[in-house]
């Protein structure tokens, strides 16, 4: 989430070598700004927390074909009985066709993550776009910039009152079916509201004297955006990341439950799904029910910690604190 | 005013004058806001600015002084570019400014800003040398010697040693502190001119004085020029060698200080200097009366007229001027270094000139 520009709380301190060329200073400059990134980011407790059980998740999900056999996912190679409790063969009981469980949320976390990440990355990086360059020359364009703004804003406004779902169906009934396309629905739609937030800061933080200082120092456009604008709007941006990330994973199952997706892939929402339709709820098999939606809130607490953590080094008054 | 005079610098008046042509100059500037349907406001143009002549010569530091509203900081960013006059032009070194995005990166590394709120004039998530070196990178990338001169700029600002202050944020530091750092930010270039709107007014008396006696060691030391709108007329009375009074977006007089505010001829300036404590001016304070100015109704003839004490006593009547006042409204002044007052009743002709006998007895009210 840190770009390049973002802070340098470690400013160069060595005197410059002349022999450096302006591209090397640069590239120390960023590397610095970096490592200073990650120092401060280091001494963020639960920031550490949710990032180890990102990178833990993120490891077995990568690492599931080395331990769990394929076959074993499928309905007729299915190694236990129906809804079988939890026991040391299957830690976590097994579904209504003999699957274990701890197989499948594993297994799901491969495609849930995916899609959970792209999509998120696809409509944040949109939203942001959209609402910082609608913002900004909405403010100090002219003329021209306010026209950019408002035919920008009414795009937004019009993926805004469209249906999230009936759109991501439409999406991908006509694209080629596949977990590609479920992001990019779930991307596209999704962004409006993040357009919006992003807008509304970008609006209040033109606003500030330090951007006219900018302007008056020559600044042009790009670097108000993204020296001053972009940074102060991270906050926001950050907190929509971590709450899009859990949405996209449901959207996914919606999506998936609906018949959009792909239906041999395994996602946690794929098996919350399925679990509902075996009426799992009414029959009191928790452990079909409980895992894959324990790990939707795993991970979308992981994001939040790791969205504060990056906060807390972004915004220095919230420094020391965690 | 005697004791502003006693903490005068004695350096300000021997600063590095030079005879050339004006390095910054306003030639009747306009600058007009559509005021649309605001609520309570009604429609109509708010003329911010309307019609100002106005030089300022290298190594000069000029005060523009006015109440609040009168179009201060609108014609100081107007000079900087970032108010596009709707009339007149603004003049660098005697070309007119452009405005398309190039020849304004060119024109702005050589004016500065200073904003009147150094704790909002700086980024919050950048720390001092970003926002020093702010400017640099604008405009030449990363340099190679960026450090040594962001340190040049930060102890020619008093902030001495820089090091210390390279990784500190602006809300680790104290008012003055911030607005040593926006003036660092902007020597950083090596401006000739800064223009500097209300400098010291968000700061208190005692770093005041030490930022006030900072912008004259620039000037004496780098030979900078400065414009300066305050409504603080001791400030300008210590910082300034010429006064330009603005009142209701146009100049009403102009000249050096001691001209302007020993003796004022306007009655406008009159009233402004009668009510600071310990003025001099034998006829007590006058408070002006009538309405507060409003730049969306321009009165006709004298734009002062409705609030004149002049005019309101008689004074303008003896003198056979009362129906000008109403109905004329006065030349807009010429901005060099002459002693000008845009009132028919002070002045001897439309130029603005004082009268031969100088400037009218005490006004009795």
């Amino acid at each position: 989430m840190n770009s390049p520009t973002g802070p340098a709380p470690a400013a160069p301190a060595a005197p410059p070598d002349p022999a450096l060329s302006s591209r090397a200073l640069a590239r120390r400059r960023r590397r610095e700004a970096l490592v200073g990134f990650a120092r401060e980011y280091a001494r963020n407790r639960a920031g550490l927390l949710g990032l180890g059980l990102l990178l833990a998740i993120g490891l077995l999900a990568v690492t599931a074909p080395l331990f769990i056999d394929q076959t074993h996912l499928t309905i007729t190679g299915a190694p236990g009985e129906s809804h079988e409790p939890p026991s040391w063969q299957f830690p976590l009981g097994t579904d209504n066709f003999g699957r274990s469980i701890l197989d499948l949320v594993i297994w799901g976390a491969r495609v849930s993550l995916t899609v959970g990440l792209l999509a998120t990355f696809v409509s944040v990086t949109l939203g942001t776009l959209v609402g910082v360059t609608a913002g900004h020359f909405g403010s100090s364009g002219g003329v021209g910039g306010r026209i950019v703004s408002t035919v920008l804003m009414r795009v937004t406004d019009w993926f805004l009152v469209l249906p999230t779902l009936v759109l991501a169906v439409a999406l991908a009934a006509v694209l080629p079916r596949g977990t590609g396309t479920i992001i990019i629905a779930i991307g596209l739609t999704v962004w409006p509201p993040t357009a919006r937030l992003v807008r509304a800061q970008t609006l209040a933080v033109e606003a500030r004297p330090f951007v006219e200082r900018a302007r008056a120092l020559g600044g042009g456009h790009a670097h108000v955006m993204g020296w001053h604008v972009l940074p102060n709007v991270m906050p926001v941006v950050l907190a929509q990341t971590t709450l899009l990330v859990a949405t996209s994973i449901i959207a996914e199952s919606t999506l998936a439950f609906l018949g959009m997706g792909d239906p041999t892939t395994i996602s946690w929402g794929g098996i919350l799904e399925a679990a509902r339709t075996a009426g799992a709820i009414s029959a009191g098999i928790w452990w079909y029910i409980v895992p894959p939606g324990l790990a939707i809130a795993v991970v979308a607490l992981s994001f939040t910690l790791c969205g504060r953590a990056v906060e807390s080094v972004i915004n220095p008054r919230l420094k020391g604190q965690s | 005013m005697s004791a502003d005079t006693d903490s005068r610098q004695p350096s300000s008046r021997s600063g590095p004058q030079q005879v050339t042509g004006p390095i910054l100059r306003a030639d009747d500037v306009r600058v007009a806001f559509a005021a649309g349907f605001a609520p309570g406001g009604g429609r109509g143009t708010a003329r911010a600015v309307d019609g100002v002549n106005l030089d300022v010569a290298a190594g000069e530091i000029v005060a523009l002084v006015g109440e609040s509203g009168c179009g201060k900081t609108t014609l100081a960013r107007a000079l900087l570019g970032l108010e596009r006059p709707t009339g007149g032009r603004v003049l660098f070194e005697g070309a007119p400014l452009g405005y398309r995005s190039r020849d304004l990166r060119t024109y702005r590394r050589r004016v500065q800003l200073v904003q009147q709120d150094p704790m909002g004039s700086l980024n919050p998530r950048r720390t001092v040398y970003e926002s020093v070196v702010e400017g640099l990178r604008i405009h030449e990338g990363t340099a190679v010697d960026e450090t040594e001169r962001v340190s040049r700029a930060l102890s020619q600002a008093g902030l001495r040693p820089p090091e210390r202050f390279f990784t500190r944020y602006p809300h680790e530091l104290s008012g003055g502190q911030r607005q040593r750092v926006v003036i660092a930010g902007a020597l950083v270039l090596d401006p000739e001119v800064l223009v500097a709107d209300e400098p010291v007014a968000s700061l208190d008396a005692s770093v005041r004085g030490e930022i006030l006696r900072l912008l004259l060691e620039l000037r004496d030391e780098l030979g900078l020029s400065a414009l300066v709108a305050t409504h603080d007329l001791g400030l300008a009375w210590n910082i300034a060698d010429r006064v330009a009074v603005m009142y209701l977006g146009r100049v009403v007089e102009l000249g050096t200080v001691e001209e302007v505010l020993s003796a004022p001829a306007h009655p406008y300036t009159r009233a402004l200097l009668s009510v600071l404590p310990d003025s001099g001016m034998e006829e007590g304070p006058v408070v002006l009366s009538g309405e507060p100015p409003d730049p969306k109704q321009v009165p006709a003839g004298c734009r002062f007229h409705p609030r004149c004490p002049v005019l309101a006593s008689g004074e303008a009547e003896r003198a056979g001027v009362a129906d000008l006042c109403t109905t004329v409204d006065p030349e807009v002044l010429g901005g060099g270094a002459e002693r000008r007052v845009a009132c028919h009743w002070a002045a001897e002709d439309a130029t603005g000139r004082l009268r031969a006998d100088g400037p009218p007895g005490p006004v009795t009210v």
